[in-house]
């Protein structure tokens, strides 16, 4: 067990510098953005003066080492820093209230949405690719398997908004089963709030599970050559038990993995679903905020993406080497 | 035998089966019957490609992908195999049919214990529930001398040694105590010290529980002793059938013949060498270590010009260290490595091309050690440039020589890629690339190992021959015993990493050994039908094996 604790934890400490590369990564990129928000704010009449003293009030006329630096030390410690959008700029309005909006409290119920929309995906998506993926393993080249491959592909291969509104075609406007917008919010009571996020959540459902489930059948088949899936037939065994009693446990590590990207998928790339059912997910607050160059919220939007992808797949990782009985009970 | 009809278990009548390669299916039975009786072990042997497992499986209904049965039948117990539903063929698998493969380490699956693997067929086929049947694999475990039998099945295959775990197999296949148990070579793999326990083990309990079995191996002399009755197939034809002492005193067939010839193969002994001589390589007080756990302990031989010295020990007794240390790929911590009395860079990378020359190497897989994108006159051509500069129509010249040399004739061979060649003839390539630095010194790694007897036999006059021509030495290592009487000057017995012993051939051979050398000479089968029951009768069950190793150390 000491190894694999010992693993563990070295991929813990190599996610925890990951992302502090791609905390510079990402600031470095975010201020090479041309613009510059009080340009954009103050228009084209503003006078140097005004532009020169939002700046001031906002730091940015800072060295970006030192900004960075502040930036860095604010997220360690909880603090993303104030939306520049929200700001009330004290020295330009000549009244300071002190009521800045962070950037946490901006980003929280946007957050918090789109883990509810991925974790309602991955709920629906995951066990179907998986189980599809041992269906079309156990009748590989049938016509049930060509089949299951054919409409997965297309799935994946269509634009996301053209599956969107697909969907709304048929579950929202030829049969009324489900709402075609999908506008959540606070105090929703939890039936209505999932049936809200049913389309979208279906929509990127049939986005992500062709990856998922040819990885699954890939995995399996893979595998069936070898001598103790041989044994297991010899045995007399069932060809669906051979299956997923004997081939899917030691094909478990590629699949996680695959799984575990398209999680990251839900979290960070969903931002033409949420546009298209209005769902006031993080996708869309990030876009905005790259619009009017709203630094602070384009950082932590970025800097909370780079974490799910690395927690992901660090995840995934130590799931694959739990899955090696070889790791988990070492000789 | 005498009541027939009631005895009889397998029937296979007229079988032909064909394997499907570059889109034609090309025969590989071509006709053959077998009748197996209950209670009776039936030996199939023959070398590889003679169809021994491919017709093993065929007696239990299963073909492997990519083979079909084209025509005959096969009845068990009056079942009509072949024409029976999925279903039916199921219910006699695992059941009233087993199986033992070749690679118990394979063949069980990683990721689950071996209790759950043994407890699947009776549970999945309503024989016992699974608490009955994992008390009855405790018995088993017992029967066949497993250690801690009442704790090894909670362990994953991984945890369990390879012996061990063959005999766990054999336990597994026992589960329902099926009529007939298919054993497809299930010793090869192991070392002899090994095998010799596992043979006992499968004997004991095809015996007690009045099992049919058919015994697939290579091996003749491990036949002889499990078998009743020996079938000799070659290249998909049956060449004869008797039972085993018969046809252990009176084989009819050339065939069989040349079979039972093959270890007849002895050189003549050579005179002593010189007190004093120098010798070519001198191996002086190895100490090697893989990461920081060593793994030879003060090793030290002498191979003299002209010799054959054999490296014997079982797997993970350091003989493939030790090469690696002579040729520099693993540098010594401790010692020195001297070619005719001077000392050679302990690292390859600082030996100049002279002393590189002098030591070749000649490997286990011809297949692996063989680049297959170049052509045999490139696999060849390129030692010939680098180590004697030669190019053009000088480096052809020399590389035909070296061809005719291991009896391959140039003009058929130069073009060819490796995987146009047969296993002899790859390792026969792999020793004109090694002749071609022209050195003093071969290294071969079990060069026989993967090869059929009859074609290993043709490897080992070759060396014999090419040894006396060229007064090279060679370090042999091998694990078998029957190399070593055959071509060896000198034996150095290892085990864990240390010398046990060392000497002349002859001394060797005989008695009195050091302990380990006797339990090695002592466990290789011979082809006397009798020997295993004798052994056990002389020795005890507890004095074979491992058990015997465990009992030294």
């Amino acid at each position: 067990m000491n190894s694999v604790l010992r693993i563990i934890l070295q991929r813990l400490a190599l996610g925890v510098l990951t992302l502090f590369i791609v905390s510079i990564v990402i600031f470095t990129a975010v201020n090479m953005l041309p613009g510059d928000f009080a340009q954009a704010i103050l228009g084209q009449g503003a006078t140097p003066e005004a532009v020169a003293a939002i700046r001031r009030d906002l730091g940015l006329d800072q060295p970006p080492i030192t900004r960075y630096f502040q930036w860095l030390g604010g997220a360690l410690q909880g603090d993303l820093g104030n939306s520049f959008a929200q700001a009330n700029f004290a020295s330009f309005v000549g009244d300071d209230s002190g009521a800045r909006t962070t950037v946490a409290a901006q980003i929280a119920p946007r957050f918090a949405n789109t883990m509810f929309l991925a974790g309602v995906t991955a709920a629906i998506a995951v066990p179907f690719a998986v189980g599809l993926g041992i269906l079309a393993a156990l009748y590989r080249n049938s016509a049930f398997d060509k089949a299951a491959n054919v409409s997965t592909l297309s799935s994946i291969s269509s634009p996301e908004f053209f599956m969107a509104y697909i969907l709304i075609l048929f579950l929202a406007v030829l049969n009324p089963i489900l709402p075609s917008l999908s506008n959540i919010y606070d105090g929703m009571p939890f039936s209505e709030r999932l049936q809200k996020t049913l389309l979208p959540a279906l929509t990127l459902t049939l986005v992500v599970t062709a990856h998922m489930m040819r990885m699954t059948r890939a995995a399996i088949i893979n595998l069936l050559a070898s001598p103790y899936i041989e044994m297991a037939r010899l045995k007399g065994i069932s060809p669906m038990r051979v299956i997923v009693k004997h081939a899917l446990p030691n094909a478990l590590a590629p699949i996680i993995n695959v799984i575990a990207l398209n999680l990251a998928y839900l979290i960070t790339g969903v931002v033409v679903v949420e546009v298209v059912f209005v769902y006031p997910g993080i996708g869309q607050l990030f876009v905005d905020s790259v619009k009017i160059r709203d630094i602070p919220v384009v950082q932590a939007c970025c800097l909370i993406f780079a974490a799910a992808y690395i927690l992901l797949n660090l995840t995934a990782d130590i799931l694959s080497i739990l899955s090696n009985p070889r790791l988990r009970h070492p000789k | 035998m005498q009541d027939d009809t009631s005895r009889l278990l397998v029937e296979m009548r007229g079988i032909y089966m064909e394997g499907r390669s570059d889109e034609t299916w090309t025969p590989i039975i071509k006709g053959v019957d077998l009748t197996l009786n209950k209670g009776e072990v039936l030996g199939l042997i023959g070398e590889s490609g003679a169809g021994k497992s491919t017709l093993g499986l065929a007696a239990m209904g299963f073909t492997r992908d990519g083979v079909r049965i084209s025509q005959g039948s096969v009845h068990f117990d009056g079942i009509d195999v072949l024409r029976a539903s999925a279903q039916t063929k199921r219910q006699l698998l695992g059941k009233r049919i087993a199986y033992v493969a070749q690679s118990a380490a394979a063949s069980f699956n990683p990721a689950h214990k071996i209790i759950d693997q043994h407890t699947e067929a009776p549970v999945q086929h309503g024989v016992m529930s699974r608490s009955e049947s994992a008390k009855d694999g405790m018995e088993l475990y017992r029967k066949l001398r497993l250690p801690n039998p009442e704790e090894i099945g909670f362990r994953y295959p991984h945890q369990v040694s390879g012996g061990q775990l063959q005999r766990a197999m054999t336990a597994m296949a026992m589960a329902c105590r099926p009529d007939l148990i298919i054993f497809d070579e299930p010793t090869t793999a192991l070392d002899v010290t090994t095998q010799i326990e596992v043979l006992a083990s499968i004997r004991q309990i095809v015996d007690e529980f009045d099992t049919a079995a058919i015994y697939i191996t290579h091996d003749l002399a491990v036949v002889a002793q499990m078998a009743d009755r020996i079938k000799v197939l070659l290249k998909g034809d049956e060449v004869e059938e008797a039972d085993t002492r018969t046809m252990l005193a009176h084989p009819t067939q050339d065939y069989t013949k040349s079979l039972w010839a093959v270890r007849e193969f002895q050189r003549p002994a050579k005179p002593p060498v010189n007190t004093g001589a120098t010798p070519v390589i001198s191996v002086q007080n190895v100490t090697a270590a893989y990461g920081k756990i060593d793994v030879l302990h003060d090793v030290s031989f002498d191979i003299h010009e002209g010799r054959t010295v054999a490296v014997v020990g079982e797997s993970g007794s350091g003989k493939s260290t030790t090469a690696r240390c002579i040729t520099g790929l693993l540098p010594p911590r401790i010692g020195a490595i001297e070619l005719d009395g001077a000392a050679l860079p302990l690292d390859y990378r600082k030996r100049n091309k002279d002393q590189l020359r002098q030591v070749q190497m000649i490997y286990q897989m011809a297949d692996t050690a063989l680049n297959p994108r170049k052509s045999i006159g490139e696999i060849i051509g390129r030692p010939v440039q680098f180590y004697m500069g030669l190019t053009g129509k000088q480096k052809r010249k020399r590389v035909e020589e070296l061809l005719d040399e291991i009896e391959l004739p140039a003009d058929q061979y130069f073009d060819r890629l490796p995987s146009e060649l047969s296993g002899g003839q790859k390792q026969r390539i792999g020793i004109a690339r090694a002749l071609a630095a022209e050195p003093k010194f071969i290294i071969c790694d079990e060069v026989t190992s993967a090869l059929d007897q009859l074609v290993a036999e043709g490897i080992l006059r070759l060396l014999a021959r090419l040894q006396d021509d060229l007064k090279l030495s060679y370090m042999f290592i091998t694990h078998d015993l029957a190399t070593v009487r055959s071509i060896a000057d000198e034996v150095v017995v290892m085990k864990n990493g240390e010398v046990v012993e060392q000497g002349p051939k002859r001394d060797m051979f005989k008695p009195p050994h050091h302990a380990y050398t006797d339990l090695l000479l002592s466990s290789v089968p011979e082809m006397d039908p009798d020997w295993l029951t004798n052994l056990l009768k002389e020795r005890g069950v507890d004095n074979i094996g491992d058990a015997a190793v465990e009992k030294m150390s």
